[in-house]
């Protein structure tokens, strides 16, 4: 960012700084609220419905286009032709505002990406704290879709994502704290300098963690329950349609792309790898092309998921949350602090390998005791049986 | 440091502008015939019984009140993680301490069994 404006007051020397400012400003912005959204829920929904047509040994769309490629395109015309329907009862204003600011809050979420070298909206110093507070936006969003529809299916769909937001934001929250304990920063650019090694290799826990409650947090299968059309239609989104229907999908879509990128951000080395650096228009480019593998992989990942897993039930849900991921998160972060006071690893090696096997110890000691309460209630059930039947 | 924000500030009216615009060009092409029975409230082709907006189980707001317990412990937590490279050793102790009485919180919810779903 700094290096174009730079490159813009040189290039023309009677513009001053500040407007040269706002005129990358106002590019780079339109790029990612116009550009971005449009490219990358054209590009994620070809794909999610090609990968899970081939996890389900289908062909998935090959109709329009060549391969099914321009189905984005088909969708987005139907969508745009669709009546939209307010219900009678429904509260007009937030009803009308819920589809908004789900879409506003997946955008925000961009200006702290990482996407390559010296490429940032804004390197805020709490960077990676107000990528959890946008986060509670989309929850609100959900919300007030749900309220205001009107409807007992979206209320309930809006309260099960509440509860389902609220109880995985914790393990989010205490994973990245980890990081920045491992990174001494909060800034993304920052904790991506850091990784000389990904945090993925020295931290695998805190990602495992990060990772499953960030699918959660996007609600996605096996924690789509928000949305279990086998139980409550399509949860809190049941009333809306046409356009504003297409608003919750395209902000679901750019939190999936924003949560992958974060977490490449934060475990994977974000946009590095070799070759890539500020230093010339090839080490950027080379920078962005990682960045996007690398997020497209998780991405991936996250669609391979969703084809081979069930839905889980909300008690299941929440007793995953609180009893298991909490617990380790805290456990970890106790762990990856011990360790990085240990006065004989002063070495960044040392320093790496300690983290590994803190990760290590913890992750074999909650295995463990995770098998000895399966076992206990296990044998406590089956007492219980045979309590019956004697 | 609030200069930092100016961009999400562009942002914030760019990322509105989204969906403006493309509400608004649907709402150019979308056919508008609207009845009473399409706008009636959606529940499976009956008549919905009862009001929505009701007074709902307690259960979530348990969660929520621990989603405050532990979120407000997480921001206490991020200035340590940020400065821990210049804390001495005692600031792990602290820390330790810290988690541990709301580790103490969290059993204890547990075995009040608050976080049962019932």
């Amino acid at each position: 960012m700094e290096a174009t404006i730079s490159w813009l007051t040189t290039l023309i020397p009677q513009l001053p700084v500040p407007t040269a400012r706002l005129i990358v400003y106002v590019v780079y912005s339109a790029i990612l609220a116009f550009a971005a959204p449009v490219v990358l829920v054209v590009a994620y929904t070809y794909m999610e419905r090609k990968v899970l047509a081939r996890l389900q040994d289908r062909i998935g769309p090959n109709r329009a286009g060549p391969l099914g490629i321009l189905q984005g395109l088909a969708d987005a015309v139907k969508m745009l032709t669709k009546e939209d329907i307010t219900p009678a009862k429904a509260d007009r204003i937030v009803f009308n505002l819920a589809p908004m600011l789900a879409v506003v809050a997946a955008v925000l979420v961009f200006a702290v990406l990482p996407v390559a070298p010296g490429v940032i909206g804004t390197d805020l110093k709490v960077g990676i704290l107000y990528v959890v507070a946008i986060g509670g936006l989309g929850e609100l969003a959900a919300l007030m879709a749900g309220w205001s529809s009107n409807n007992k299916f979206a209320l309930i769909g809006a309260f099960r994502t509440v509860a389902q937001l609220v109880s995985y934001e914790i393990p989010i929250v205490l994973a990245i704290i980890t990081v920045v304990l491992a990174s001494g920063s909060m800034q993304l650019g920052a904790i991506v300098a850091a990784q000389d090694v990904p945090f993925l290799f020295t931290l695998p826990v805190a990602f495992l963690i990060f990772f499953v409650a960030s699918i959660a947090e996007i609600g996605r299968c096996p924690f789509d329950l928000l949305e279990a059309e086998s139980e409550i239609v399509a949860g809190f989104h049941t009333e809306y349609s046409g356009m504003k229907f297409a608003m919750f999908f395209i902000g679901e879509y750019m939190h999936l792309f924003s949560a992958a990128g974060i977490a490449t951000a934060l475990f994977l080395g974000g946009w590095r790898g070799p070759g890539a650096g500020e230093a010339s228009i090839l080490g950027v480019l080379l920078g962005f092309v990682y960045f996007l593998a690398k997020t497209t992989l998780l991405v991936f990942v996250m669609m391979w998921v969703r084809g081979t897993l069930f839905r889980i039930r909300i008690d299941h849900l929440l007793d995953f949350g609180w009893k298991f991921l909490v617990p380790v998160a805290l456990f970890l972060l106790v762990a990856v602090a011990f360790v990085l006071k240990v006065p004989v690893l002063n070495s960044p090696t040392f320093r790496w390998l300690g983290m590994l096997a803190a990760n290590g110890v913890v992750i074999l000691v909650s295995l463990a005791l995770v098998v000895l309460a399966a076992r206990h209630s296990r044998s406590a059930a089956l007492r219980g049986v045979a309590g019956v039947d004697g | 440091m609030l200069s930092e924000f100016a961009f999400v500030g562009v942002l914030i009216v760019f990322a509105s502008l989204l969906p403006i615009a493309g509400l608004g060009f649907a709402w150019l092409v979308r056919p508008k015939k609207p009845n009473p029975i399409k706008k009636s409230t959606y529940e499976c082709g009956l008549e919905t019984i009862g009001g929505t907006w009701v007074q709902f189980r307690a259960q979530y707001y348990i969660f929520a009140l621990m989603f405050v317990v532990f979120d407000v412990e997480a921001v206490f937590l991020l200035p340590w993680a940020v400065a821990y490279d210049q804390l001495p050793a005692y600031a792990l102790i602290e820390a330790v301490i810290f988690i541990a009485i709301l580790a103490l919180a969290l059993v204890y919810a547990w075995r009040k069994d608050a976080l049962r779903w019932s």
